[in-house]
């Protein structure tokens, strides 16, 4: 590709992206004042929501489109596992210059694996610029897709959930009032569509971001948006308590990011990814002053920095530990987003939103983006960090599977399996697995925003009933819903045929698999660190375990609650619609494997010389390359499948043919059950390590202003008080005294010379006579001639 | 008529203003009231003609005089115009009734 068809497709791919992002936000100033203005019973706001954000979707699938017809597919092709072959696409500019062959001019425009440039300049303060960049690349673009396809399926799917806040009179039948009966309210319908599409444009303004700063920008308006979507049925205290708990929680994530930006500022001077202007002069990115052309770091290991690839000279080396931290804090804002351990305990209750909200935002997207940005950040993590990126993430997986197994609520289930599942992602960036993390991202999003929908069929079905231990036989009553849930559940799994050779399987299989056989790859290079491989293959046996547990309690076997049973109807087309589409993307999204399409896609995106393994760094640690993750392929897929295949049947056994009451094992581990039930304790040690101490201290806080600071006032007040009274009184006494003076005396005059007016008019003749004779003599005395 | 010295001319005209006066000071009756006026009024105007003849004052005492004349003659209908208003409000044109304003 020559630098004139670059700059063309850079400018096509801009425009489309960047209407494929806005479009939503115009729906949402509309739909907020309009709905506001117009009837509460008015679906409007909820098809121009889906209009927005499926123009959205038919703009990003032209601009991939584009970008593929102009890089000749180049990335679907098959590559060899070289060093280079993910930093040069083929091209005939390239060929015949042959400028890259000593690599010196990676970043030079043709070998560009993606485009960026800027939008607009926000501000400026020195050598700081905050502006508004993108950074297009083929994960950018399947994640455009990936998000506005579901976020179309999910809205349509909303506009049948939701249908009951179409009323003026809306009964929130879980908000009891003080005279016992229910909160009525308007219905919300228009602002539910809103949110959500303010919501799809801030998640598409993450994915378009080309600085880390515009990342963080967007990064808090999900934040937000979730917080309003979180506490959409406000009145209910465990809805607005949830939406606080989620706001806070990210508060201490985003903490760690802010100071992951600060270093990065200080050290790097700049915020971008990639090579950009300014004023005239092209000035290196992140990355490229990081990476070297083959994404090597260089460390000087006397001195402990890393030398920056800065052509300008003025940043020139930043400490090892201080780029250790700059990655560690912005994987601490992923550790919130994603709801990774220690912070994952805002998402189950998260659940209090609609089901849509929970399936778009709190399963596929948002708390994907944390992902997303471990991935797309990559560059400037450490193998320390990735350490424990892979750690953390390995907790995760474990921590929220286990819990998972005794949740009852159909959506907490579904909560705990996507932090165990972001909990994966998190250890495929982290075990150097980068294509398998991302992979699993876009499948998950697929399958889990699937089980939602099919959960919140379920819940709609079931007049709002969550509790599966009430459930039970509803795939008579709801076949497209069981069918489709189940399409979810063996993609959640992993499960997976072997036919002739190759492997019939859905989605999940091939990106789990792909993150079981990056770790066992990882095992083998770090053999310490091998609790990140089994973990996750025992995890993968208990995730097909609760997953089934969950379809068979929900779908399978006898009704357990006959009223509900009796009720329960299938959800009307424009509910099942969006299942059956999301389904089939489910089972074949992955299609091919590591040899599918996808995966093809997102690898194009890798990193540069991630694909021949990193080695090396001060801790040791060893990335494995493609080739020896390609060596150990087929073992890790088989002992994944083997797992999933017990989970499978374990849950079979125990929910499906009832061989052994749940309720038995429960009592004769009770202690172990009542642990896991409790999510680990979690919400109680926070309770007590933060809540409790925090109460205290402000309880001294509180007593302090009670007497030092509210003292001091009321003195304050009281000699003010005494000082104006003083002041009435010398008002009163001496100002109005003189005022009432003069009027006293004037008013005396005047009644004295009442009695002069007799009405006499001859006596007035006669004063008027004494009165002339008497200026004559006046006269006479005092003027003589 | 050279002969007389201006001091009689003063002298009548003083007369007649202190008949007006009294007149006006004595008369209950609203016309003798109106009366005593023109006394005054004429005493007033003889003294203005008497310092025309015999002071620098010249023809301007005997216009003035003449403006009196006129205006004494407008006040005498105004006056009128309020003897017969106040006798139709009191059936009586005594001036000592009039005394409603008093203070």
């Amino acid at each position: 590709m020559n630098a004139e068809l670059y700059e063309s497709t850079s400018q096509t791919l801009k425009l489309l992206l960047a209407f494929a992002w806005l479009a939503p936000l115009a729906g949402f100033a509309i739909e907020i004042f309009g709905g506001y203005w117009s009837t509460r019973r008015s679906k409007a706001a909820a098809y121009l929501a889906v209009l927005c954000i499926f123009l959205g979707f038919c703009a990003s699938v032209t601009a991939f489109g584009v970008w593929g017809s102009r890089t000749g597919w180049a990335a679907l092709k098959h590559e060899e596992h070289t060093a280079h072959a993910v930093a040069q696409p083929p091209g005939p500019a390239e060929v015949e210059t042959g400028e890259h062959a000593g690599g010196d001019h990676a970043g030079s425009l043709p070998a560009r694996t993606y485009f960026s440039g800027s939008f607009y300049t926000l501000a400026r303060f020195g050598n700081l610029i905050v502006s508004l960049d993108y950074y297009i690349d083929s994960l950018t673009l399947v994640m455009f897709m990936m998000v506005t396809l579901i976020a179309t399926c999910i809205h349509i799917f909303a506009i049948g959930y939701m249908s009951d806040e179409l009323s003026d009179d809306y009964v929130d039948h879980q908000v009891h009032t003080h005279d016992g009966g229910h909160l009525h309210r308007p219905g919300r319908y228009y602002r539910f569509f809103a949110y959500m599409s303010l919501f799809c444009f801030s998640m598409l303004g993450l994915v378009l971001a080309g600085n880390i700063f515009q990342v963080f920008i967007f990064w808090e308006l999900v934040g937000i948006c979730s917080y309003f979507l979180i506490g959409f049925y406000v009145e209910r205290r465990s809805a607005s308590t949830a939406a606080n708990k989620a706001f806070i929680m990210n508060r201490v994530g985003d903490f760690g990011f802010l100071i992951g930006l600060m270093v990065l500022w200080t050290w790097f001077g700049t915020f971008q990814f990639s090579t950009h202007l300014v004023d005239g002069v092209e000035r290196p990115g992140l990355f490229e002053m990081v990476r070297g052309p083959n994404g090597e770091l260089t460390v000087d290991s006397r001195e402990n920095i890393v030398r920056l690839h800065d052509p300008t000279g003025q940043h020139s080396s930043i400490p090892y530990i201080l780029l250790v931290v700059a990655g560690l804090g912005v994987f601490g804002g992923c550790v919130g987003k994603s709801a990774q351990f220690p912070l994952q305990t805002w998402l189950p209750d998260a659940m209090e939103g609609p089901t849509p909200v929970s399936a778009l935002v709190h399963s596929a997207t948002m708390v994907a983006a944390g992902v997303y940005l471990a991935g797309r950040f990559f560059p400037m993590f450490t193998p320390e960090v990735l350490l424990i990126i892979a750690y953390v993430g390995c907790v995760t997986l474990f921590l929220a599977a286990t819990i998972a197994v005794v949740a009852t609520d159909i959506k907490r289930v579904l909560a705990y399996s996507t932090i165990s599942q972001l909990g994966y992602m998190m250890l495929g960036i982290g075990v150097g697995g980068w294509g398998a993390g991302l992979f699993h991202l876009i499948t998950h999003a697929f399958f889990k925003s699937l089980m939602f929908l099919a959960s919140g069929s379920v819940i709609v079905g079931c007049h709002h009933e969550q509790d599966m231990s009430r459930m039970g036989g509803l795939w008579r009553k709801m076949p497209v819903t069981a069918l489709t849930m189940l399409a979810g559940v063996i993609a959640i799994s992993g499960l997976a045929i072997p036919v002739l050779g190759t492997t019939f399987a859905f989605s999940g299989y091939h990106s789990k698999d792909a993150i079981v056989a990056s770790a066992l790859a990882f095992r083998q290079a770090n053999p310490v660190h091998f609790l990140l491989f089994f973990v996750p293959l025992l995890t993968a046996g208990i995730t097909a375990f609760y997953m089934f547990r969950l379809w068979f309690f929900t779908f399978a076997g006898q009704p357990r609650d006959a009223h509900i049973h009796e009720h329960a109807q299938e959800s009307p087309s424009v509910m099942t619609g969006p299942l059956i589409v999301l389904s089939v993307f489910a089972i074949f999204v992955a299609f091919g494997g590591q040899e599918g399409p996808l995966y093809r896609l997102l690898i194009h995106s890798e990193p540069a010389g991630l694909a021949a393994g990193v080695a090396g760094g001060p801790s040791g640690i060893v990335l494995p390359a493609h080739e020896a993750i390609h060596t150990v392929h087929e073992d890790a897929g088989g002992l994944a499948l083997i797992a999933a295949f017990s989970g499978l049947l374990l849950a079979f056994l125990i929910y499906g043919l009832r061989v052994v009451d749940p309720a038995d094992i429960a009592r004769q581990l009770s202690g172990l059950h009542s642990f896991l039930v409790e999510k680990w304790q979690f919400d109680h040690l926070y309770e007590v390590m933060f809540v409790r101490p925090v109460l205290v201290v402000s309880r001294w806080f509180a007593a302090f202003d009670r007497v030092v600071i509210d003292g001091f006032l009321h003195a304050l007040t009281f000699a003010t008080i005494d000082l104006s009274q003083l002041d009435r009184r010398f008002d009163e006494g001496v100002i109005d005294g003189m005022v009432n003076a003069v009027g006293d005396a004037i008013f005396a005059v005047g009644r004295s010379l009442r009695v002069i007016q007799t009405g006499n008019l001859r006596q007035y003749i006669m004063f008027i006579a004494i009165g002339v004779v008497a200026l004559f003599m006046l006269l006479m005395m005092f003027f003589p001639q | 008529m050279d002969s007389l010295p201006l001091s009689w001319y003063l002298l009548v005209a003083g007369v007649l203003f202190v008949c007006g006066v009294i007149c006006m000071a004595t008369k209950r009756n609203g016309i003798g009231v109106l009366m005593g006026v023109e006394l005054v009024l004429n005493g007033a105007n003889i003294n203005f003609v008497a310092f025309s003849r015999y002071t620098r004052l010249g023809i301007d005492g005997q216009v003035i005089s003449l403006f009196v004349i006129v205006l004494a003659a407008a006040e005498a209908a105004v006056a009128l115009a309020i003897v017969l208003n106040f006798y139709n409000n009191h059936l009586t044109i005594d001036v000592d009734k009039g005394d409603e304003l008093q203070g």
